[in-house]
């Protein structure tokens, strides 16, 4: 591995490192975990976040597999309902939908239609997101589809921190835990502490306080929207930078706080626009804290199109900073 | 009636037991019948009449550390398995007294004391379960069986095909038990595969396989004793086709548009009951008083069953939303 | 004897129709006998008894669609004897045929879902127009109504004219100074109060007063300097917007003096006198424009010092906002009527029915005094009593005037008289 390691200190390192990381403490550390998906062994992984770890903990705990999500991802669960901790990487959350029907009715249903017999405490990861113009297939976001079902937990790690420590807690969850990576997130370089532990997975965080709106976000679009609130104190407009980091569970109360505070709310979510995770967060608002309102709510969600090949396309496609920066002014009406 | 094979149990305790489970299985599923006609059983419902032998044949063959995935005709292989008939009559009313809790519904029996891993009502979403549950019992060197049962009709679904090649590939100890009553609920064998002969597909994955009567409850215990000896010894994968028939409709509310009247006429003397107690009784090892008694307990204990689920109670609504997750969620770092 | 009914199928068969019996009655059948057909919307499908014995009656024609758990049959068993007319119904429930598939035996807890919570209730309906059509956020909206600005009055600066939260914010800091600085020379017409309609209310509640209510009239010079002593001390520490106003005085010894001489505070309805258990004050206001308006002060009496001068002063914002609810106006017990620093030395009021007395207060002049023998300059105000002659007389109104003199030499004690107990 190439990382600065300083005892007592910091780390450089990269979000593919500490997902990687994550994994590789996982597996030491408690011997039901094991981690199984398509090319994550040989090929090293696709997004080479798995690289050599075939090689240091070996085949038994690096599974390849066939192209049979659903055969693999219900391996999975039943191997976890067998006492397991297994990780599934599905490869993207374009191919998840192979496996939807394993992931909503077994691991989602299995503790409930059991009575409480068995559990599933399986952890299935996938990358998710566009912004390399691999066109309309391989570009979905579609955690909030995922965030709509009762009985499994939703995260988007979006910090470093986040995906070295979120996997920990995630195995150690009763219940099916998916975590979403974002694939423009896999080269984000930056510091992290040296002893990096496990973090919870229920929280949201602010990553910028403010006083004059709440940017409510997650993921891959976190750091568009601190760089739309760089922009956007430049003109002495102070905005508030919500980090959702678990989507199923949301955190409401930090959200409300928020918003209670700054009176305004713009949701900034890579799903389509209708009936988009962006639409939840927003009719939650409404419901709790209604008349703190001073403006209608915003949101920046991808255009009603499949994701277009060419990059101008693209880009016009997904949210993006200026369109963040527009959505917040709007709330400000006339600033 | 062929002649039992490979080493089967003849003593006459033995079959008599054989027969009393069929009969307590069919018994259990009349009185289901007429409970949902009463409006008592409620939702989807699918009776094993006929298909008694497999179950009867197969899993009293499995140790009872075992695990065993069944699809959505699963009251035979729950009571068979020995989940107490009181509680798979109490979930069938949907009585927090069930098996299930009431949760689950005929559908969705589950019991862990039994290592009974649920009916499922996704045609063909058991089979990956079963190839997981044998992928744990492989990683912590277990010397489990897994017994997945499934239909026809989960022949043609792409799990099928994964869930064989996962265990064929990875060395698994699961025993595919397919029950082909030539019917995917209205759909003939004949209309939906291009190849027939189940068991061949089995060969594909390069995993042994054989076929064998499914009405013929000795033959299915021969066929199975062979099936479970193999897996555990050998800690792969095995194919058992079992060729049955379903003398009731698929599922309840259904008017058989499919096939003729006739048919199921020609197939109802051969039904594994009437079957084995023509030969029992040819062969002079049972008397008609015998079976009066083996009827009279059957019936005595379904009614204990309904009486059991008749005064069970309905879980209250408040507690509506338990069991979607772990009643508490571990806490980061522990 | 049982019944074979229309048996359920599944969940959603709600009815069937007979159109083959398979049996007749005499026949004999055991369970799991095929013993008619019936049609559904899936097809054809035979159906079984699960009762054995001999077939007593048909009880539906073919062709006729049932619901589920009609009775088709009556069966008897074996070894039941043949009944003489009618046949005595079984333990079963009887299902009527018009009505929808029959409810399970057992008793079905069919309990409402729990409700999630419910968020917090609305603000109570204000009975005088709100600003409803002003686009206002909800932050403003809330921001307006607590401080009893009317929102028509305020420039929004919000998207398409909507008003903001900071908007709000800006007109409070412009806000009118309260209560007796009467009416600035403007007459505005303000948009949702009715003057017209409510001068000619006005004019049907004094005409019946004078008409049916036998008034008497008594007057008493207070001096009040001691008052306005008071004031002075306790304003010289309060903030601006937190002083105390002459009015609140007379107010409430006329409250305290109430509570002790109860034939003036109450009601004279159907031919007699009820003496009201609480002491509100009714507090004529003038609006802008003509109007006139004597909402309540609930409780008077128990009030404490800030809560009566920031009720008074929420009142006359309201009232003069056009948003005083109907019990305001209907609830006083008596009424003091004040012309404050620009009126005459003396108010002879008229009572507003149902109550039965009105005090009326001037305004303060500086006079020559005797005290202690000697002249020398005091504020003295000249208080007025207007009282109903069928309830009381002038001997207890004057001493309830007298009374309302004496409490204001000791304003401080106004705030720890103990009051006559509820």
């Amino acid at each position: 591995m190439q990382q600065q390691a300083v005892r007592s200190g910091t780390i450089e390192t990269t979000y593919r490192e500490a997902v990687r990381a994550a994994i590789r403490d996982a597996i030491k550390r408690d011997e039901r975990v094991f981690l199984m998906g398509e090319d994550v062994g040989r090929y090293g992984g696709c997004y080479a976040v798995t690289k050599g770890l075939l090689a240091e903990l070996g085949p038994e705990r690096i599974r390849d597999t066939p192209l049979s999500e659903s055969g693999f991802t219900g391996a999975g669960i039943g191997a976890a309902m067998a006492g397991m901790r297994p990780i599934v990487e599905l490869m993207t959350v374009n191919f998840s939908l192979l496996a939807l029907d394993q992931i909503l009715n077994n691991a989602a249903t299995v503790r409930h239609m059991s009575g409480n017999q068995f559990g599933v405490p399986l952890v299935i990861r996938m990358a998710t997101g566009a912004g390399r113009q691999l066109a309309a297939q391989h570009s979905h976001s579609l955690e909030g589809w995922y965030a709509h079902i009762a009985g499994i937990k939703v995260l988007a790690p979006a910090t470093l921190e986040d995906a070295r420590g979120m996997l920990w807690t995630a195995i150690e969850d009763p219940d099916p835990v998916l975590i979403f990576e974002n694939v423009m997130l896999y080269n984000m370089s930056g510091k992290l502490a040296a002893d990096a532990g496990p973090v919870d997975i229920d929280k949201a965080a602010v990553r910028r306080p403010g006083r004059d709106i709440s940017l409510i976000t997650y993921g891959g679009s976190l750091w568009k929207t601190l760089e739309a609130a760089a922009t956007l104190a430049a003109e002495n407009i102070e905005a508030e930078v919500i980090d959702l980091r678990s989507l199923r569970p949301l955190d409401d109360a930090t959200i409300m706080t928020s918003v209670a505070k700054t009176r305004r709310a713009v949701v900034v979510d890579e799903g389509w626009r209708s009936g988009s995770l962006a639409a939840e967060v927003g009719m939650r608002i409404v419901e709790q804290v209604f008349w703190a309102l001073d403006a209608p709510i915003g949101r920046v969600c991808s255009e009603e199109v499949p994701v277009p090949y060419p990059s101008h396309l693209e880009n016009a496609t997904i949210p993006q900073p200026a369109k963040i920066v527009a959505a917040a002014k709007a709330a400000l009406g006339g600033r | 009636m062929t002649a039992p094979a490979d080493k089967p149990r003849l003593s006459r305790e033995h079959m008599l037991d054989l027969l009393k489970q069929m009969i307590r299985i069919r018994h259990f599923e009349d009185k289901c019948y007429e409970l949902y006609t009463q409006e008592k059983i409620r939702g989807f419902m699918h009776l094993y009449d006929g298909e008694e032998a497999i179950a009867v044949g197969i899993i009293p063959v499995l140790e009872k550390r075992d695990r065993i995935v069944s699809a959505y005709r699963e009251h035979g292989h729950a009571l068979v398995r020995g989940v107490p008939m009181t509680k798979v009559m109490a979930e069938m009313y949907g009585k927090q007294e069930g098996c299930s809790r009431g949760r689950g519904g005929s559908m969705h029996l589950f019991d862990r004391a039994t290592n009974f891993y649920g009916g499922n009502a996704i045609v063909g979403g058991g089979l990956p379960l079963a190839v997981g549950l044998a992928l744990a019992d492989h990683m912590q060197g277990g010397d489990l069986v897994i017994a997945c049962f499934f239909g026809d009709g989960a022949v043609a679904e792409g799990e099928f095909h994964e869930s064989l090649n996962l265990a064929a590939l990875w060395g698994l100890p699961v025993l595919f038990v397919c029950e082909n009553n030539l019917y995917a609920m209205g759909t003939a064998l004949a209309l939906s595969e291009s190849e027939t002969d189940i068991q061949r597909k089995a060969a594909c994955y390069r995993i042994a396989a054989e076929a064998v009567d499914g009405m013929d409850v000795v033959a299915v215990e021969a066929a199975a004793r062979r099936a479970v000896h193999a897996v555990r010894e050998s800690r792969k994968p095995y194919f058992l086709e079992c060729r049955t028939y379903r003398l009731r409709a698929h599922s309840m509310f259904d008017a058989q548009l499919y096939r003729d009247k006739a048919e199921i006429e020609t197939w109802r003397p051969k039904e594994p009951i009437i079957r084995f107690q023509g030969w029992l009784q040819s062969n002079h090892m049972i008397h008609p008083e015998e079976v009066a008694r083996i009827e009279a307990e059957a019936d005595a204990e379904v009614e204990q069953a309904v009486a059991f689920a008749e005064a069970g109670t309905w879980e209250p609504v408040e507690q509506l939303t338990r069991f979607v997750y772990a009643d508490r969620s571990v806490p980061a770092g522990r | 004897m049982a019944e074979f009914r229309m048996p359920s199928l599944g969940s959603d068969m709600e009815a069937g129709t007979l159109v083959e019996w398979l049996v007749k009655p005499g026949d004999w059948v055991k369970r799991g006998d095929i013993v008619a057909v019936i049609e559904t919307q899936k097809g054809a499908i035979e159906i079984e008894t699960f009762q054995p014995g001999q077939i007593e009656k048909i009880l539906v024609d073919l062709h006729t669609k049932v619901p589920v758990g009609t009775p088709l049959a009556l069966i008897r068993g074996e070894g039941e004897a043949k009944p003489a007319a009618a046949p005595a119904a079984p333990p079963p429930p009887p299902a009527a045929p018009a009505a929808p598939p029959a409810a399970p035996a057992v008793p079905h807890a069919v309990a409402p879902l729990v409700q999630a919570p419910v968020a917090a209730p609305s603000p109570p309906p204000i009975a005088l127009g709100a600003a409803a059509g002003a686009r206002a956020s909800p932050a403003a909206r809330r921001l307006a109504q607590e401080r009893g600005i009317d929102l028509s009055t305020v420039t929004g600066s919000g998207p398409a004219g909507a008003i903001t939260y900071a908007d709000v914010e800006r007109r409070l800091a412009e806000a009118v100074a309260p209560a007796e600085k009467v009416a600035p020379a403007e007459k505005k017409r303000v948009p949702w109060l009715d003057l017209d309609a409510m001068r000619t209310a006005i004019a049907a509640a004094m005409t019946r007063a004078k008409r049916e209510i036998p008034h008497y009239y008594l007057e008493h010079q207070v001096d009040v300097t001691a008052c306005e002593q008071w004031l002075a001390e306790q304003n010289a520490t309060r903030p601006p917007d937190n002083r105390l106003l002459f009015g609140a005085l007379p107010i409430r010894a006329t409250a305290l003096a109430a509570r002790r001489f109860p034939a003036f505070n109450g009601f004279y309805q159907n031919n007699k006198f009820e003496q009201a258990q609480a002491v509100h004050v009714g507090v004529a206001i003038s609006i802008r424009g003509g109007g006139l308006a004597a909402p309540a002060l609930h409780d008077t009496d128990q009030l404490s010092l800030d809560d009566l001068m920031s009720q008074m002063r929420d009142l006359v914002q309201r009232t003069r906002a056009g948003r005083i609810r109907s019990s305001e106006i209907s609830d006083p017990t008596i009424t003091v009527s004040s012309l404050g620093e620009r009126g005459v030395e003396a108010l002879y009021g008229i009572i507003y029915p149902p109550q039965v007395a009105i005090v009326g207060f001037g305004k303060t002049v500086l006079r020559p005094w005797v005290i202690d023998g000697a002249i020398g300059p005091r504020s003295v105000i000249t208080a007025t009593l207007s009282a109903d002659h069928r309830v009381s007389d002038g001997h207890a109104g004057g001493l309830f005037l007298a009374e309302i003199g004496r409490l204001l030499q000791e304003p401080e004690k106004l705030w720890t008289t103990p009051t006559s107990a509820k």
